[in-house]
């Protein structure tokens, strides 16, 4: 409960004074932290803040506590050199761990696996050692970063017994272009650009948490307007992911009506989204401090024409997906993680929902238009692709209502000024439900308002081991369907 | 009957692939704009409004000159469209971008007011790969949406696969690549092998602003600026990302598979004009 908690406590979208931050000796720090998890919280973010003297550096921690509703923070004391691991009390800290030893020469003493996560290595990521399994029947098998298909970059590592995985371990880094270094410092004149480009197929999401980093910063909020505005393209973000995902899933299991016809229909609403803002990823949708794109009643009614339409066609093509036996057959009981492992290691989205877990930021620390309008929790136990697959479908299912709700409503226009400037050595925090789960970004600024540290998490960067964990006692030839029912971001987790 | 049903809900459906290009090629979205178009002769002396808004600095001004605008570093926010007081910027509508020299895509000189659409290939190309053209897609720092909106060509409305264009698994199975991102320095090493083999004569594509230029993230040290810092280039398909109907029309027009007499693009009224 976040009740005893010695953290600062603050709600989604919210800020504080950098100094208010409680801080710790970096080795308490670490055991508060651990005993904040210890209590229910999740670990949305983990980072390190280098200090302006250049002596040292802070670690930071968001956690979340879900069923309170509320967010807290903590931080360390400057630190050099070492500090006791997390990972070794909370695996979910093990990639965070990771990266700040990149990042910042902070060696997490104990931690089980320490390696680069995306670090350059001269024209490749600094991989290092891979996990292996000995054995007369063992084999490995290397799969990337070039794979089959029009997909990202990503290295994947299996350690089979004939067709069975026993271990996989993925490496990725291939796509990092320096996003978060390239934030200190700002907010430049390409950084709302760059943010859209995060993880293109999540651009919502990622300019969503942005401009309400940007507006906590500056005390202020958004137009109502553009509070209703992002709700709309995050849910057709959604739409268009799922349904889209959904198709590939059935093609994985050689069920083409489905993937046929939810190919051509994740189009149609990724056009419904072009028809807001010209592009058809949401480019240009989101704009902190201001309302975006202009939408009249003949927009709006013409997009509720298509959106139905479309709404009425993936019915029926997902639909046809679940009468089918074959699918059913293929889904269920493969790549398995256990809500127990979901927990441990910090899963979120969809894939944590289909684990039984309840966790939905749009539900847990509803902001912007959430405060006013939601869309039931879709859950599922089991934790297999079919519950994952169960758990997307039935989101279609709710954001579609949840848009024909929201469509009908806009709030007035009302004016809008310029950008305020931002405050100075004040930290603030957004988490956004993405499609993929909790988009998390925070900011710390300096004296005079500029980025000291932007931190982004994507949410694939809590999922991938949980793909890891799912290949475990599966076939190799599990692989894809496994991974497609996570379809995870490359390009979001590289940065 | 699960297999009745399914196959009279196809039925039901219909052939669902558009005509274009044996038929007009489906409208852009209303608020996309299409190309841009920069008539220098237009621009006021010593105003730069164009220049200070681009947030990628794909629009120079030298002294005394016109204002010109590269198209293979834009991401088409249209900042520029909006911030000319005179209307020398403005956006055409038309969905064709795609060139074969890279400085087809800078705009705003006399006569070269608009891009010089791509050329088809040269005659031993073309009878090679004419009819035939398979693809390895590489994606080096992509964020993922021109790789989308490349792979949205495989579905059912677009089907690529009736102009005997294909995206297949393996290099050496390949014609040539077609490249998203600006090419990470951890894609480098990955890029270089997969161009290895590819067995020749072989073809480069790069699509979208980032594989282009650099894009977005030109200058960080962490990526290179965009595919011809590695690898020769033979079509640039331009955009943040392209519209799918923009990487159709570059990959059909390198193979000349167009035949705009019959199916003139749309273009927006003003433009059309000149």
């Amino acid at each position: 409960m976040s009740g005893d908690t010695l953290f600062a406590l603050l709600p989604n979208a919210g800020s504080l004074p950098w100094g208010d931050v409680p801080e710790w000796p970096a080795a308490e720090f670490v055991r508060r932290t651990a005993a904040e998890l210890d209590r229910g919280a999740r670990l949305c973010s983990w980072f390190g803040v280098p200090e302006d003297s250049g002596l040292g550096v802070r670690l930071v921690a968001i956690v979340a506590f879900d069923a309170d509703n509320t967010l807290a923070v903590g931080r360390s004391l400057p630190v050099s050199g070492s500090v006791p691991s997390l990972t070794v009390l909370h695996p979910q800290a093990h990639l965070f761990e990771r990266e700040v030893w990149e990042q910042h020469q902070l060696t997490p003493e104990g931690h089980p696996w320490l390696k680069p996560v995306r670090a350059s290595a001269g024209e490749a990521p600094a991989n290092g050692e891979f996990f292996r399994v000995d054995g007369g029947e063992v084999h490995e098998v290397a799969v990337g970063p070039v794979h089959a298909g029009i997909i990202e970059p990503g290295h994947f590592r299996f350690q089979c017994a004939g067709e069975e995985v026993i271990h996989l371990e993925i490496a990725l880094g291939y796509q990092h272009r320096g996003i978060e270094r390239a934030l200190a410092g700002g907010p430049h004149r390409l950084t709302e650009r760059q943010i859209e480009t995060i993880a293109g197929d999540t651009t919502v999401a990622h300019a969503t948490a942005y401009a309400t980093v940007l507006e906590s910063l500056a005390q202020g909020e958004a137009p109502l307007r553009a509070q209703w505005l992002r709700a709309i393209g995050l849910e057709l973000e959604r739409l268009a992911n799922h349904t889209g995902d959904l198709g590939a899933l059935a093609g994985d299991a050689a069920f083409l009506p489905t993937s046929a016809a939810c190919g051509k229909l994740r189009g149609d609403f990724l056009n419904l989204t072009a028809a807001l803002c010209g592009n058809r990823f949401g480019r240009g949708l989101v704009r902190p401090f201001a309302i975006g794109p202009d939408v009249d009643d003949a927009l709006v009614a013409r997009m509720m024409g298509n959106l139905t339409r479309a709404l009425d066609d993936v019915e029926q093509a997902i639909a046809w997906l679940w009468d089918a036996a074959l699918v059913r057959g293929r889904f269920e009981n493969v790549g398995t993680v256990h809500r127990a492992q979901a927990e441990e290691i910090g899963m979120v989205g969809p894939a944590a929902r289909a684990c039984g877990l309840v966790r939905d930021v749009r539900y847990d620390h509803p902001a912007g238009w959430h405060r006013f309008a939601q869309a039931p929790v879709a859950v599922w136990p089991g934790g297999d692709v079919f519950a994952r697959a169960r758990v997307r479908s039935l989101e279609i299912q709710r954001s579609g209502d949840f848009l024909r709700e929201q469509l009908g409503v806009p709030p007035e226009r009302e004016a809008t000024g310029g950008a305020p400037p931002l405050e100075g050595d004040t930290l603030a925090v957004a988490l956004v439900e993405g499609w993929r789960g909790e988009v998390c970004h925070v900011a710390i600024t300096n004296a005079s308002g500029a980025f000291r540290r932007y931190k982004v998490t994507d949410p694939s960067f809590h999922n991938w081991p949980g793909l890891a964990l799912a290949l475990r006692g599966n076939a190799i030839s599990d692989f894809p369907i496994c991974n497609k029912s996570f379809s995870l971001s490359y390009c979001g987790f590289d940065l | 009957m699960f297999v009745v049903d399914t196959l009279l809900h196809r039925l039901k459906r219909g052939c669902e692939t558009m005509a274009y290009p044996d038929g007009p090629a489906p409208a852009l979205p209303e608020r996309h704009g299409g190309a841009l178009r920069v008539d220098g002769s237009k621009c006021d002396d010593g105003c730069d409004a164009c220049v200070s808004v681009c947030p990628t600095t794909a629009i120079s001004r030298a002294n005394g000159q016109p204002a010109v605008l590269d198209l293979g570093r834009c991401v088409f926010c249209a900042a520029c469209v909006q911030a000319c007081p005179t209307g020398a910027i403005t956006q055409t509508g038309d969905h064709r971008m795609a060139v074969r020299r890279r400085e087809d895509l800078v705009v705003g000189g006399r006569g070269a007011e608009e891009v010089r659409l791509a050329a088809e290939l040269d005659a031993t190309l073309m009878r090679l790969f004419g009819r035939s053209l398979r693809l390895r897609q590489v994606s080096a720092g992509g964020c993922n949406a021109c790789e989308a909106d490349t792979n949205v060509l495989g579905t059912i409305g677009w089907d690529l696969g009736r102009f005997g264009i294909q995206f297949v698994a393996s290099p050496r199975h390949a014609d040539g690549l077609l490249i998203t991102g600006p090419v990470s320095r951890n894609m480098q090493r990955a890029l270089r092998k997969t161009w290895d083999a590819v067995p020749e004569p072989r073809i480069v594509i790069a699509v979208g602003a980032c594989a282009i230029s650099g894009g977005l993230f030109a200058g960080h040290p962490e990526v290179h600026t965009g595919v011809e810092s590695e690898l020769p280039v033979d079509l640039y398909i331009p955009g943040c990302p392209p519209h799918p109907l923009t990487i159709l029309d570059g990959l059909l027009r390198m193979l000349g598979r167009l035949d705009e007499r019959r199916f003139p693009p749309r273009r927006r009224g003003a433009a059309a004009t000149d």
